[in-house]
């Protein structure tokens, strides 16, 4: 009774209601410009640039379709979607079962778990750079690190970031030593699970295994595909470390006034972000990146979608009463 | 939640009707099982910055050695690398940066996330989607026209373009404050209104000191997140060096001191130090945080 007070101001009471108007007003007035001057504004922007040729100094020229025509002919462009389909196939599958598979092991500990715990943790707030340059450490050939304990083993370490074939390989590397986060995410909702479920399944004879399989995994699925969903975007948004890890494995000694390191070894690293920016702010043909970003936005408009009806689904679940 | 998390879980307890030697032996097994994977793990976290640290103090010969060990422990390798670049004032970008982001994140995001969360008006709903999608939207997809004002208004080159935003919006904390926000009961906003207090009082006197773990947690995510931040300042700073922060440094510090394993390290290492005094500090608010943008929709 009391909320329909300042909820729904009743009618009459036309002081009180523009004054609630004016509150919210206030409140959100910073956002809302914000909003509009640094997402709405660029991206109206970005898709009317996408049809004109523009270098920055001399005003855009309007080109019809010809940035998006030459797409279909740009081979570096195909180069660079089929690097960051690759991160979004392999990395997203890699992080949510690698978070999934250290999260139910954390899960099961009885002793230890909270320096554990922060051991998985910690890499996720390291900078990307030097995390990127940890690894570029640790994995370089001829006498890195891990090159030296595979030797003891006799197995040769392949060269990383200086091989073609190897170089996604260890950026995803990389990505999975800083998932802490989406570790704790699952962890937290793997101990949220109710007790009574695995004791019911423990009547009916299920093994640790079989409890997993069919009492824990059913049970966190949602917050499982929110951390497939999760992937995918930090998949289409890699850039810091394949920017890094191409500037780093060539040697390059200028890491932001040349472009020959990007894409670096053999453009195996070159992901379309990474290739957007090359465009725009390397070659200053913003037309065409405004075309590449314009792509990049409907996808991510679609993932954004998947999301927001996930958590729609999840709160008319859990209206009785948010804990916690 | 983070109550649970802090505590192991509680494993089923044994069936008093099974043989208890057998149960008691394949317990042990299990429990010896589990405990040696959870370590393998901690460890294979932990080992490369191992292997960084020791680097780092290594001889300029040997760290270019295969050797784990260092031979001699060279400590000042921590405090060369200051001569060997501008590390203090990259420090000061940094901390420059970071800060004055994290201030003008909290006095404009507090604000409208108490509006999406706990006010009702038409078109809140939309709101907060449009909330999710700006945080969900790369940032290369509006850096063109953004980077053309910026360079337009001459202030290219300079920290404002990355601070300026966070001033007015910024999507992730307005986000992370809602759902924060959402777990006090409204009926603590009400009575609030009862006594006669504005919406504003509301905001300052029930809702900031009740949710002060949350805003806790969003200033810390503010503050780690502009630290890290490559791409913003390779876009604006990257041609003028002496408005470099610490993460676009240590890019170019690589290629600079190709050869010299244990500067570039001992630089890397520097740079991850305070990511792991503010979570010493502030593990919970960390924790916390980290669960609220998964779990609760």
């Amino acid at each position: 009774m009391t909320a329909t007070l300042g909820a729904k101001p009743a009618p009459g009471r036309g002081r009180a209601r523009s004054r609630h108007r004016l509150a919210v007003l206030g409140f959100m007035a910073p956002a809302i410009i914000g909003f509009v001057l640094f997402f709405g504004y660029p991206l109206v922007t970005t898709i009317v640039l996408s049809f004109t040729k523009y270098d920055l100094i001399n005003p855009p020229e309007f080109n019809g379709l010809d940035n998006y025509a030459f797409m279909f002919k740009d081979p570096l462009l195909g180069k660079a979607i089929a690097n960051t389909l690759w991160f979004v196939v392999v990395l997203t599958i890699a992080r949510t079962v690698f978070a999934l598979g250290v999260a139910s092991v954390i899960a099961r500990l009885k002793s230890g778990v909270g320096l554990i715990r922060t051991l998985c943790y910690l890499p996720s707030l390291a900078p990307p750079v030097a995390a990127t340059l940890v690894f570029f450490m640790v994995m370089r050939p001829n006498g890195g690190p891990l090159d030296t304990v595979l030797g003891w083993f006799g197995v040769d370490s392949p060269l990383f970031f200086s091989d073609p074939a190897w170089a996604k390989t260890g950026i995803t590397a990389i990505m999975l030593w800083i998932s802490g986060d989406l570790m704790i995410i699952i962890l937290a909702a793997i101990l949220d699970v109710p007790q009574e479920q695995y004791e019911a399944a423990e009547l009916d004879g299920a093994g640790p295994i079989r409890r997993w399989w069919h009492v824990t995994l059913p049970t966190i699925s949602p917050v499982l595909l929110f951390g497939i969903v999760n992937s995918v975007i930090l998949a289409l948004q890699l850039f810091t470390q394949a920017v890094v890890a191409g500037s780093a494995g060539s040697g390059a000694a200028d890491a932001t006034g040349s472009t020959k390191y990007l894409g670096f070894p053999d453009n195996s690293t070159l992901t379309f972000p990474v290739y957007l920016y090359t465009q725009g702010f390397r070659y200053f043909d913003m037309g065409y990146a405004a075309a590449m970003a314009t792509v990049l936005f409907i996808i991510s408009f679609a993932l954004t979608i998947v999301l927001v009806q996930r958590m729609r689904k999840n709160s008319t679940a859990e209206e009785g009463g948010p804990g916690a | 939640m983070t109550a649970t998390l802090a505590k192991p879980p509680v494993d089923v307890p044994a069936e008093p009707e099974q043989p208890r030697r057998k149960l008691n032996v394949s317990a042990v097994l299990n429990w010896v099982a589990t405990h040696a994977i959870g370590l393998a793990l901690g460890l294979m976290f932990a080992t490369p910055v191992v292997f960084v640290f020791l680097t780092a103090v290594m001889s300029d010969n040997q760290a270019f050695t295969s050797d784990l060990w260092p031979r001699e422990w060279h400590w000042e390798n921590f405090v060369e690398v200051f001569d060997k670049a501008p590390l203090f004032q990259y420090l000061v970008n940094s901390l420059t940066y970071s800060l004055l982001a994290t201030l003008g994140m909290l006095i404009s995001s507090i604000p409208a996330a108490y509006a999406l969360a706990k006010l009702q008006w038409r078109g809140r709903n939309v709101a907060f989607i449009l909330v999710i999608g700006a945080m969900m939207l790369p940032p290369q997809v509006v850096a063109v026209p953004l980077y053309d004002t910026w360079s337009g208004l001459g202030l290219t080159g300079t920290l404002v373009p990355l601070i300026a935003p966070y001033f007015l919006f910024d999507a992730f904390s307005i986000f992370l404050l809602r759902q924060f926000m959402l777990t006090i009961p409204q009926s603590y906003v009400d009575a609030a209104r009862v006594d006669g207090c504005s919406e504003f009082q509301a905001l300052v006197r029930i809702i900031v000191p009740m949710a002060k773990p949350g805003i806790a947690a969003t200033a810390l995510f503010c503050f780690l997140f502009t630290w890290n931040d490559y791409f913003g300042p390779l876009l604006y700073t990257g041609e003028v060096k002496d408005q470099w922060t610490l993460s676009l440094a240590l890019a170019t510090f690589k290629g600079m001191h190709i050869v010299q394993w244990n500067s570039s390290m001992a630089v890397t290492f520097l740079t991850m130090i305070p990511a792991v005094v503010l979570f010493v500090f502030a593990q919970k608010s960390f924790v916390k945080g980290i669960t609220f943008t998964g779990v609760k929709g």
